[in-house]
């Protein structure tokens, strides 16, 4: 068995002293020191050829540029060394179990990155005639139409850029549909449980923000909110499973009553991972959800993006959506922009982006959907529930898992620090699963709970590899509990010990100098 | 099912492990009304690799690829040749499969990655600093706005007539929510038109003006010094921002922030990201070292770890939602990781000599093509000075003339007409956009085209 179950022995002691051993590189092995592409590349040197052609006349209007830029360059052997040498510093899903709660790191299939790479959708430009585009049009179409009928919705806005863009979106909805019939309501209420984009985007559409609490089960407290609701309140924003990992069993009843107080219902579908296929949420009362397809359909998360962030939207809301949009006349796929958006689509709020979304997101997409079909996408929120209650049940004993009675968790398990050594923290727990060489879960949020730890296998995890995962996770908690000083200087073992976040964000320095300029600046 | 690794026994080992009886008593919170029992109807169900790449390939058949045909559109996205090894190294799973680096020990290799990107992006712009992208060009026009209007306590932004019309509807969506005051106007294909805008901005500036947005190229293609324009703005205490949508041109004229820019906006997509059909890009975002904490995005900063070596971490978070939530500088969360991943192999590649080279290449390109489709009777050069994208004036309006060229199998431009809908003034013209990737044989299939259409 691999797994080390009785957790941290004292003759392991600190692991560092094991690895003292300097060699004349700073290389360990495998593990590899790369400098930076500015401490490599010549000035004269390039990747790539470029034919010129024969000299004329420049039409630049004497603005040609006269200084020298400062770009380093490297010839194909040396760049591809470089981004391969550094690629081994990174951790990602492919290497292992990436248990970052709310953030949703599955596995990215391969299938989708060759769709998404055929020329007849990577290489078309968003301004072609589009009769020479009907092909993406109709899949952006599909993707739409899959997501409207997941979720139970009456319309699909596909131009939101990520999540957070997609929030946005829903928000200046709710907004366009409450000034249309003349009613200038200026509060969002968000659950204390909230991803920071939701008070994040209230605020950036000019809307004042109010916390809802929660009750101590880890849901909205229904009561508080309906007793808040007023003319005053635009919208109510629930994450829906919540980020305690919770289904909001009174969804419907809170939906109501917004509805009922003339506000409207945003939902923060970024867990809807956890329930497609089993829940249409439009059966719960909600006016508008983005989906982040890098969580729930499996586009990859490429170290921070690009996401995209679909919404969809009910009936009440539907005619307030974003420009462009994609219609079926017949056979045809036409293209809603400004031009026509005047007789088909005039309450529409406008436009978000240059051009019409993720498309390469959207094939990506629509690939997963297809393979995973109806009946496979059902299967997939089962399996993530059922992994997630397994670690939950499997770690109660070591780790605090505050809303354990609350009922069986959805797609993630919640933990808090409660029960650790004088001293030891979360961060502690964290940066010693590192050197087990796991990703650490999500940590400190959701802010409800002390020093929380938010575990998310996802469903593509298999039962050795969650058994692998818990025995790692109990064997590091162990060791907190005991207070194991080595764990305080964890990670022992990975490409950089614990960075001083304090110092950069004192004395940011953001981008390469010279060494001698460096020098002067200081 | 292919990636769901749990097999039924697992399932029934697991079940018994929690103690639940089944998988139904898992979803038991969620109201009974709610519950589906079986898949959702009016969807197909699961499907092998082949059969799905069977129907997504006929999907993609139906499109005309820009490979595929003389091909010269631009007007805010470029086709250009990105080298092999870009995408074989993005596809590496430890980039491709990665999350936004929050722990940062076993996530530097993005995180050099975007310490060099940045870098590269604010030498690129001539500004001192730069974030690690933005989702693209027109939502970082915007984010840019809003910057400007934290820093200056001011809301009247002017926009230049040169910027891409959708960046500037972007901006409008947002304007109408905000309370930020735009002043905008529409382009004109005279010969003076550049000139009588920047007169129009010099004029327009004044103590209750936040920012001034100028594309440079314009969207007509048209590249401006804007010296006088910054050196206005700054006098009134106004910011001057510049936004890039080929980034490949300032390889070839004067960074924005030698012109005294405070902002440099930009569209990546030119450098490693290739056309996508609109998305996803890469937004680019730079500015002086003053304003940092007024920025928004993600940064990535140096610093050390606990045995003293060089590092690097995300860094200046309390400005973002994640920490500050309502009072952040901007909702962005994720942005464009692996676009900017690609967007900084291909400049490394290129390095300084190849950008130039790059640049100098599409210039004489689309001068040559310029020279010889304004021979073609009917059609006239709006530019004196361009660098990879220019507009033609037609003797009629240019819409019905791309479709008719696409019917030719050529995508000969993007009609202003599509840009402008319902501005008479507009409709005649063609932008035209030149890169490396147009060849001799593709303009001429373009000027005898054209020049048969227009006949």
């Amino acid at each position: 068995m691999s797994v080390n179950a009785s957790g941290w022995r004292p003759e392991m002691g600190d692991a560092s002293g094991a690895l003292a051993v300097d060699t004349f590189t700073g290389n360990r092995g495998l593990m590899l020191e790369e400098p930076l592409i500015f401490e490599i590349g010549g000035s004269p040197r390039t990747g790539v050829e470029v034919d010129v052609p024969p000299r004329s006349a420049s039409r630049l209007a004497g603005l040609e540029r006269s200084r020298p830029i400062g770009l380093p360059g490297l010839t194909e052997p040396e760049a591809v060394r470089h981004y391969t040498r550094l690629s081994r510093q990174n951790y990602a899903i492919d290497l292992g179990l990436f248990p970052l709660g709310s953030c949703t790191m599955k596995h990215n299939p391969r299938l989708n990155e060759r769709m998404a790479r055929l020329p007849g959708f990577a290489d078309i430009h968003p301004l072609q005639p589009v009769d020479t585009v009907q092909g993406g049009l109709a899949l952006i179409h599909l993707v739409g139409e899959w997501l409207v009928k997941l979720t139970g919705m009456a319309a699909v806005a596909m131009s939101p850029k990520a999540g957070a863009h997609g929030e946005l979106c829903g928000l200046l909805a709710i907004r366009s549909a409450l000034e249309a019939r003349g009613d200038a309501r200026r509060v969002i209420l968000v659950p204390e449980s909230a991803h920071g984009t939701n008070p994040a985007t209230a605020a950036f559409c000019g809307y004042a923000v109010e916390n809802i609490p929660a009750t101590a089960a880890g849901r909205v407290d229904l009561e508080a909110l309906k007793a808040r609701l007023g003319p005053d309140v635009a919208a109510v924003m629930i994450t829906n499973p919540n980020t305690c990992g919770l289904f909001e069993r009174d969804m419907k009843a809170i939906s109501d009553a917004v509805h009922a107080a003339g506000a409207l219902v945003y939902c923060d579908g970024a867990n809807f991972n956890a329930i497609v296929g089993r829940v249409r949420p439009g059966d719960l009362g909600i006016d508008a959800m983005h989906i982040n397809l890098h969580k729930t359909f499996s586009t990859p998360h490429g170290g921070g993006g690009p996401g995209a962030g679909p919404v969809v939207l009910s009936e009440a809301l539907a005619p307030f959506a974003p420009l462009p949009f994609i219609e079926k006349q017949g056979d045809r796929f036409v293209l809603i922009e400004e031009e026509t958006a005047e007789e088909h689509h005039g309450d529409s709020f406008g436009r978000m982006v240059a051009f019409h979304g993720q498309m390469g997101m959207f094939v990506r997409a629509a690939a997963y959907m297809l393979s995973h079909g109806a009946d496979g996408l059902r299967q997939v929120a089962e399996d993530a529930v059922l992994n997630a209650n397994y670690v939950l049940r499997s770690l109660e004993d070591v780790l605090d898992a505050p809303f354990a009675a609350s009922g069986p968790c959805m797609h993630e398990a919640l933990f808090s620090d409660e029960g650790m050594a004088e001293g030891f923290t979360t961060l502690d727990i964290a940066k010693g699963l590192i050197d087990e060489g796991f990703h650490p879960m999500t940590m400190y949020f959701p802010l409800v709970v002390h020093g929380a730890m938010l575990v998310e296998p996802t469903e593509t995890e298999s039962k050795a590899a969650l058994d692998q995962f818990i025995g790692a996770l109990r064997s590091v908690a162990l060791r907190a509990r005991q207070g194991d000083p080595s764990l305080k200087g964890a990670p022992h073992l990975a490409p950089r010990r614990r960075l001083d976040e304090t110092a950069a964000a004192r004395r940011p320095v953001l981008v390469w100098r010279e060494p001698e300029v460096a020098e002067a600046a200081e | 099912m292919r990636y769901l690794p749990l097999q039924p026994s697992d399932r029934q080992a697991m079940l018994g492990a929690i103690g639940a009886a089944s998988i139904d008593e898992l979803f038991r919170d969620v109201p009974e009304e709610a519950r589906l029992s079986g898949p959702i109807e009016g969807l197909p169900l699961h499907a092998s690799e082949l059969a799905v790449e069977r129907q997504l390939k006929a999907l993609a058949q139906r499109n005309l690829a820009a490979s595929d045909a003389p091909f010269f559109l631009g007007a805010g996205a470029y086709r250009h040749h990105v080298p092999a090894s870009v995408d074989h190294l993005i596809q590496r799973g430890e980039y491709l499969t990665a999350y936004t680096p929050y722990q940062p020990e076993i996530a530097q290799g993005t995180l050099q990655i975007l310490f060099e990107f940045q870098t590269q992006v604010a030498r690129l712009t001539g500004c001192e600093v730069a974030n690690a992208s933005m989702y693209d060009g027109s939502t970082a026009c915007w984010e840019a706005i809003g910057m400007a209007r934290r820093i200056t306590r001011r809301a009247k932004a002017l926009l230049s007539a040169g910027l891409h019309p959708h960046y500037v509807s972007v901006a409008k969506t947002m304007a109408r929510f905000t309370g930020d005051v735009l002043e905008t106007a529409l382009p004109d294909l005279t010969p003076g038109a550049p000139g009588d805008d920047l007169e129009r901005l010099i004029n327009a500036v004044d103590g209750e003006t936040s920012c001034v947005v100028v594309q440079n190229p314009n969207i007509l293609g048209h590249v401006a010094d804007l010296s006088e324009l910054a050196a206005r703005a700054h006098e009134k205490g106004a910011l001057l921002i510049v936004v890039v949508t080929e980034p490949v041109s300032l390889g070839a004229i004067r960074s924005p922030g030698e012109m005294g820019a405070d902002i440099v906006v930009g569209e990546g997509q030119s450098l490693g990201v290739g056309l996508q059909f609109g998305g996803p890009y890469v937004g680019l975002f730079a500015t002086r070292e003053k304003y940092v904490r007024q920025m928004p995005g993600r940064l990535a900063g140096e610093t050390v770890d606990a045995d003293g070596k060089r590092g690097f971490v995300l860094t200046l978070s309390t400005r973002e939602q994640h920490i500050r939530r309502e009072k952040a500088t901007s909702n962005i969360c994720t942005n464009s990781g692996l676009c900017a991943l690609a967007f900084t192999i291909h400049l490394t590649l290129l390095g300084e000599v190849g950008l130039r080279a790059l640049a100098e290449a599409n210039h004489l390109k689309a001068v040559a093509a310029a020279e010889r489709l304004a021979t073609v009777p009917g059609v006239e050069l709006v530019n004196g000075a361009f660098f990879n994208e220019f507009t033609l004036r037609l003797d009629r309006e240019a819409r019905p003339v791309v479709r008719a060229l696409a019917d030719r199998g050529i995508l000969g431009g993007v009609a202003l007409g599509r840009l402008y809908p319902g501005a008479a003034s507009l409709a005649d013209g063609l932008v035209v956009a030149v890169t490396e990737t147009a060849s001799e044989e593709d303009v001429a299939a373009l000027a005898e085209a054209l020049a048969e259409e227009l006949a």
